[in-house]
């Protein structure tokens, strides 16, 4: 659709609003054209006021720039800097049918009558809700929102495509759906794309590259890989995926680890013959969840540990189980 | 059994409430068309002292309905960017500026006429004007038109929905007339309607403001009533119904809508 995409540089850009409550510390980012990049982070850690900086929505304390393929846009303002932009509560326009509220960019753009309606179609075809094209917004499922929401947002050709949190105010099953005809949406496009979500596994699902963000500053930047693997500090280890700590001295023959913490996935634990455990632990809670079954186990007084059940077994409470480290697996944390 | 006895008790009640509102109402309408009320119906019906009062006071009901339609321009042109910036900036300043707003309803009609006269009273031309009237019937009526669109804006999102224009490309008037504007239709409607019928029935402030030869409809009426046949009086009244009724009627017909 794109010829060039565009690239999206942040210079220092920090947000203190008027009350002075400082929303984000000084942020430097570089987005690569046709990138996908999710913003995640937990509510309150400035991932939104980053992405309505991009968009224009909020300017940059001083000294912040935002740059657009070498093009400095931080004084421009939104209607001025061809941005698509899904809002989480959709933003849809009740005044206007859903043909009326995909078209009202075009409309904006003066494009006449034909054009608009040619492209109108083509995103209803697009996003297979041509049987909608004349309801009134209030007349739509939340599912049905969303995909006009879309619609709406890239009908316009945007260069930047931005999403806040657009799936929250939906139910799981329609989010699961909606997650995969997004991610197939920006791979079509290959359009440069922010999301913005607190939810992790849409992150991981979605984005070629995650920024997780905490109290306003960047805590790691990589792909989905990268930071569930290797995260680099404490905040995101815990924020990404569930993560078992504990201390080397409390393994059975392995003084290697002694006064060390190791740090793993539940993954990264089996459960073994006696023999072979580093550990041994009680059956604390047992969650079902279908294709697999998280356990807590008490490995002493205090502390648990999460752990994979095996395939299809069921574990008492009360029962005590021998678990194994897979010791090459384990998470280091730079210093 | 109980329960349709309950009903007729509640229906009883109900109509004995309206009843008692309704009839010094009807009377008054029925004098209106009475050959002689002293003497009751059985005198005739004539529309004899309908047509005696729009002989005798047209020009009251003119000057009544030109005020009104003045007045609704106004308070739209300043009410309705008004309430839109106080809900924009929201907060403590917007509330304490909207009580302001709202201090003339809760001031005598007297007092404000009073000190408009004490202000521009000097101004000779502008005293005897219609003019004088409208600023009197803008500062009691601007209040309901702030407050009808500003509920409206609050209970929509429309700074997201002016957000989502402005991300397609919609400068602010763009954004203003084509969305700000169509989804606070609803409270302007029911401002104008309230706006409407309060500036057309408006007394108070009326009396104190006008000269002999800027008299509108209510002040006319208690003219009628001074110094005329009861007939004559009472024949007003029921031009007087017969121009308020439908505002009423719409007024509730928006308000049901809403719901």
């Amino acid at each position: 659709m794109q010829k060039e995409n565009t690239s999206i540089d942040l210079i220092s850009c920090g947000k203190t609003f008027k009350d002075g409550t400082r929303a984000l510390e000084k942020i430097n980012l570089n987005i690569k054209g046709g990138e996908t990049v999710v913003l995640l982070g937990p509510s309150g850690c400035g991932k939104t006021t980053l992405l309505r900086i991009i968009a224009g929505l909020e300017e940059p304390d001083d000294g912040g720039q935002v740059i657009f393929n070498k093009e400095n846009v931080t004084k421009l303002l939104i209607e001025k800097r061809n941005v698509g932009m899904v809002f989480q509560s959709y933003a849809l326009f009740p005044n206007m049918n859903v043909k009326e509220n995909i078209g009202y960019g075009l409309k904006v753009r003066k494009l006449d009558t034909k054009q608009i309606d040619d492209r109108v179609s083509e995103m209803l075809n697009m996003m297979s809700i041509n049987d909608l094209s004349f309801r009134t917004i209030d007349q739509l499922s939340g599912g049905q929102r969303q995909r006009v929401a879309l619609a709406r947002a890239i009908a316009v050709r945007p260069r930047v495509l931005l999403l806040d949190e657009p799936l929250t105010a939906l139910d799981a099953i329609l989010r699961d759906r909606l997650r995969v005809e997004i991610d197939s949406l920006l791979r079509s496009l290959g359009i440069t794309a922010i999301y913005v979500t607190h939810d992790q596994s849409e992150a991981m699902a979605l984005g070629d590259r995650i920024v997780v963000m905490s109290d306003g500053k960047i805590s790691q930047i990589g792909t989905p890989r990268n930071i569930y693997f290797h995260p680099e500090n404490e905040f995101v280890a815990d924020f990404i995926g569930t993560i078992n700590r504990i201390s080397g001295n409390n393994l059975k023959k392995f003084v290697s680890f002694e006064g060390q913490e190791l740090l793993f996935r539940p993954e990264d634990i089996e459960i073994v013959e006696e023999k072979n455990s580093h550990i041994t632990g009680i059956v604390k809670a047992s969650f079902f969840l279908g294709e697999k079954t998280r356990l807590i186990v008490n490995y002493n007084s205090t502390e648990q540990l999460s752990v994979e059940g095996k395939f299809k077994e069921e574990y008492k409470i009360g029962s005590e189980i021998s678990l194994r480290i897979n010791t090459d697996a384990l998470i280091e944390l730079p210093k | 059994m109980a329960k349709k006895q309950n009903f007729i008790l509640q229906l009883i009640f109900t109509l004995l409430v309206c009843s008692f509102l309704i009839i010094p109402v009807f009377l008054s309408a029925l004098a209106g068309i009475t050959e002689n009320f002293f003497v009751g119906i059985k005198s005739g019906f004539t529309l004899r002292w309908v047509f005696e009062v729009l002989d005798l006071y047209s020009e009251t009901i003119y000057l009544s309905l030109i005020i009104a339609i003045a007045c609704l321009l106004v308070t739209l042109i300043i009410g309705i960017p008004a309430a839109y910036v106080l809900a924009r900036i929201g907060g403590r300043v917007s509330r304490i500026i909207e009580e302001t707003i709202v201090l003339p309803v809760a001031i005598p009609g007297l007092a404000i006429a009073l000190a408009l006269i004490i202000i521009y009273g000097g101004y000779r031309d502008f005293r005897s004007s219609w003019y004088f009237i409208l600023v009197g019937h803008i500062l009691f009526t601007l209040p309901f038109m702030v407050r009808s669109v500003l509920a409206v804006l609050s209970s929509t999102n429309f700074k997201e929905l002016e957000e989502g224009a402005a991300s397609l490309g919609a400068p602010f008037w763009t954004r203003f007339l084509t969305i700000v504007l169509p989804n606070i239709k609803p409270g302007i409607l029911a401002g104008s309607l309230m706006v409407f019928t309060l500036s057309i029935g408006e007394f108070n402030l009326t009396w104190m403001l006008h000269t002999p030869i800027t008299k509108t409809l209510p002040v006319g009426l208690a003219d009628s009533y001074a110094s005329m046949r009861l007939e004559v009086a009472s024949a007003y009244t029921l031009i007087f119904f017969i121009m308020i009724i439908p505002l009423l009627l719409g007024m509730q017909f928006l308000s049901r809508k809403k719901n």
